[in-house]
């Protein structure tokens, strides 16, 4: 590492080159399985522990708006993820010239330049899902799970990490709607993949699958007040598994007697 | 000689839950009897198939919550709820609709809440409204009272009809609904509404046979029967008299002032208080000691509020009755108006914390 020292003759010098490499590999190892901890870290955050849809309950006025179907859940969480990645990585990029005080109108603009970028794209390729969508799809840049992780992440780590944060959270929040969109379409409608040609184009309708045959619609879970049920559902299943792994762990590491003095001074 | 010296309360309230229950359940039959001598077996049909599946779902619930079943299961409180659903849904309805209705009340409205004495709604009303706002088809099958229908709709024929919408010699519920003159029947709110906003006068639709003599046939006498049960229960202090007194003054007074303003397209005092469910609403549902206020006060500005709720809801809103939707507006209140009408404390001066 250290070169301050002048090499007294080449074959000192050589060692210490041997060395010096040697050191500078080991650290490099050290700094990639630190980087390969961190993205590990970052894809558990983002898809269980600190879910937005489950955990955070981050832009909930979309996801229980729009799961009605697959459909409309995959094309906003797309949509969704998109522009997460997209503003974490320009969030990122910039985070050292932005004004700390005014960095939150910077970071709205930055997400609702995407988001336009998004909503245009979809309404040029996709115009079905994008009219199916309708005001959820501008509404993304309200979305304070966006905002939050720009603020909390983006704007103080580089932007190969934050990239990686973005596509995670997005992850994790589009399985969410998926998952609801799943079971509000299935008890709805009896189908699932209703409508997917709208975003995915015409061969896209061989995807529709008739589960069951409903006589007729179980409107509470098309309507909003069926999505806060099934939410809710979903919330309390995390939990349980959540604790089910915190007792096993408990039992796992709870077989040491621990020995406790007793004193009346305390 | 001694005197054993005990603070107070010296005189104990030996009432449990099930005794209580059992008393309500008791107070129904009147009006369920005169549902049966009008409108046949369907409700008993439906309350039978509600009761057994709210034990189901509770002994379910129950064992995965870790709780006591027996002592839990038996207090009555779940057979209550199914009792008050089945009586309030459509007699011809399919047998799913009762299922999924006690399905909602009990494992969701009720249990999720965690249980008896923590659900900040009534469940068989939010089963209610769930299923009428889920099933609007299914829920609006109303049967005319047997005097007006052509088809013998005995006991073997409402069973098949509510497993597999047919009676047994092929007719659907929909031609069971036909009268005599294949008019389809609806109830005499629904009616009413639905020939105020044709155009009609009240005195002209009150010519419809479902509203017979008085104000609406079979219905007056079902809430004359849920009446006289109310009755029963005031007189045996297990509700108390505030909340379907101020409930029904109020849903006169609304009535009354409506009606002599235009009495054209607005119905009379008494057909409000004698059709829909004003009076099972009144004594048994909005009673609840769970959902309701708990302070003499509240109760009267629960009663009032729900009386205002029901009016408007009948004549302005889109559904023909409003009891069920009143109620839940008042479960939600109910707890800010509990607040603000503290009772004094003895000893403490009037506004002193």
């Amino acid at each position: 590492m250290s070169n301050d020292i002048a090499p007294q003759n080449s074959k000192a010098a050589d060692i210490a080159d041997d060395l010096d490499e040697q050191e500078k590999a080991a650290e490099k190892s050290q700094a990639a399985a630190a980087l390969k901890a961190e993205y590990k870290e970052l894809a558990l955050q983002g898809l269980w522990k600190n879910n937005p849809g489950l955990v955070q309950l981050l832009g909930l006025c979309p996801l229980l708006a729009v799961t009605s179907t697959v459909t409309n859940a995959l094309g906003l969480g797309l949509a969704t993820l998109l522009v997460l990645v997209c503003s974490n990585v320009t969030v990122s990029a910039i985070r050292h010239w932005v004004p700390k005080e005014i960095r939150i109108p910077i970071f709205v603009l930055i997400i609702a330049a995407f988001v336009t970028c998004v909503q245009l794209l979809m309404n040029a390729y996709a115009y079905g899902i994008y009219q199916s969508l309708g005001i959820f799809l501008p509404l993304i840049v309200t979305n304070c799970a966006i905002i939050g992780r720009a603020e909390a992440y983006a704007s103080k780590n580089p932007v190969k990490q934050s990239a990686f944060d973005g596509l995670m959270m997005g992850l994790g929040f589009a399985i969410i709607l998926i998952i609801l969109g799943v079971v509000r379409e299935i008890l709805g409608q009896g189908t699932l993949f209703d409508g997917a040609d709208l975003l995915l184009g015409d061969w896209a309708s061989v995807l529709r699958i008739e589960v069951m045959q409903l006589d007729s619609q179980f409107l509470l879970a098309i309507l909003p007040p069926g999505a806060f049920i099934a939410m809710g559902f979903l919330i309390a299943l995390k939990n349980t598994i959540d604790s089910q792994i915190k007792a096993k762990k408990v039992a796992d590491t709870d077989l040491v007697i621990e020995r406790v003095r007793v004193n009346f001074d305390s | 000689m001694a005197f054993w010296i005990a603070s107070s309360p010296h005189n104990h309230n030996q009432t449990k839950t099930p005794n209580l229950m059992r008393l309500v359940i008791y107070a129904t039959l009147p009006g369920i009897l005169a549902q049966w001598y009008f409108f046949g077996w369907g409700n008993l049909i439906h309350i039978g198939i509600a009761m057994i599946t709210a034990l189901v779902c509770e002994f379910t619930v129950l064992s995965l919550r870790k709780k006591p079943i027996a002592h839990e299961l038996l207090d009555g409180s779940a057979l209550l709820t199914a009792l008050l659903l089945g009586i309030c849904l459509p007699a011809l309805a399919p047998w799913w609709i009762s299922v999924i209705g006690t399905i909602f009340a009990i494992v969701i409205v009720k249990q999720l809440y965690g249980g008896l004495g923590h659900n900040p709604f009534n469940p068989a009303m939010a089963g209610y409204v769930m299923l009428l706002v889920s099933f609007p088809l299914q829920m609006t099958l109303w049967q005319p009272p047997l005097s007006l229908v052509a088809v013998d709709l005995n006991f073997t024929n409402t069973l098949t009809t509510i497993l597999t919408g047919f009676t047994v010699e092929g007719y659907s519920v929909e031609q069971v609904r036909n009268t005599l003159d294949g008019i389809t029947m609806a109830t005499p709110l629904d009616t009413l509404k639905t020939n105020i906003n044709q155009g009609l006068t009240v005195l002209e639709s009150l010519n419809n046979p479902v509203f017979g003599d008085n104000f609406a046939l079979g219905w007056e006498w079902i809430n004359a029967g849920f009446l006289l049960g109310g009755l029963f229960l005031i007189f045996k202090k297990a509700i108390a008299w505030q909340t379907p007194v101020s409930f029904l003054i109020s849903l006169f007074i609304c009535s009354f002032i409506g009606y002599s303003m235009s009495p054209d397209s607005s119905a009379s005092t008494m057909f409000h208080w004698f059709s829909g469910a004003t009076m099972l609403g009144a004594f048994f549902i909005l009673t609840d000691p769970v959902t309701g206020a708990t302070s003499t006060k509240g109760r009267i500005i629960v009663g009032l509020l729900a009386g205002l709720l029901v009016y408007l809801i009948r004549t302005a809103g889109g559904y023909p009755d409003g009891i069920a939707f009143a109620i839940l507006l008042c479960n939600m209140s109910a707890p800010l108006i509990d607040q603000y009408t503290r009772p004094r404390t003895y000893g403490h001066l009037k506004g002193d914390k």
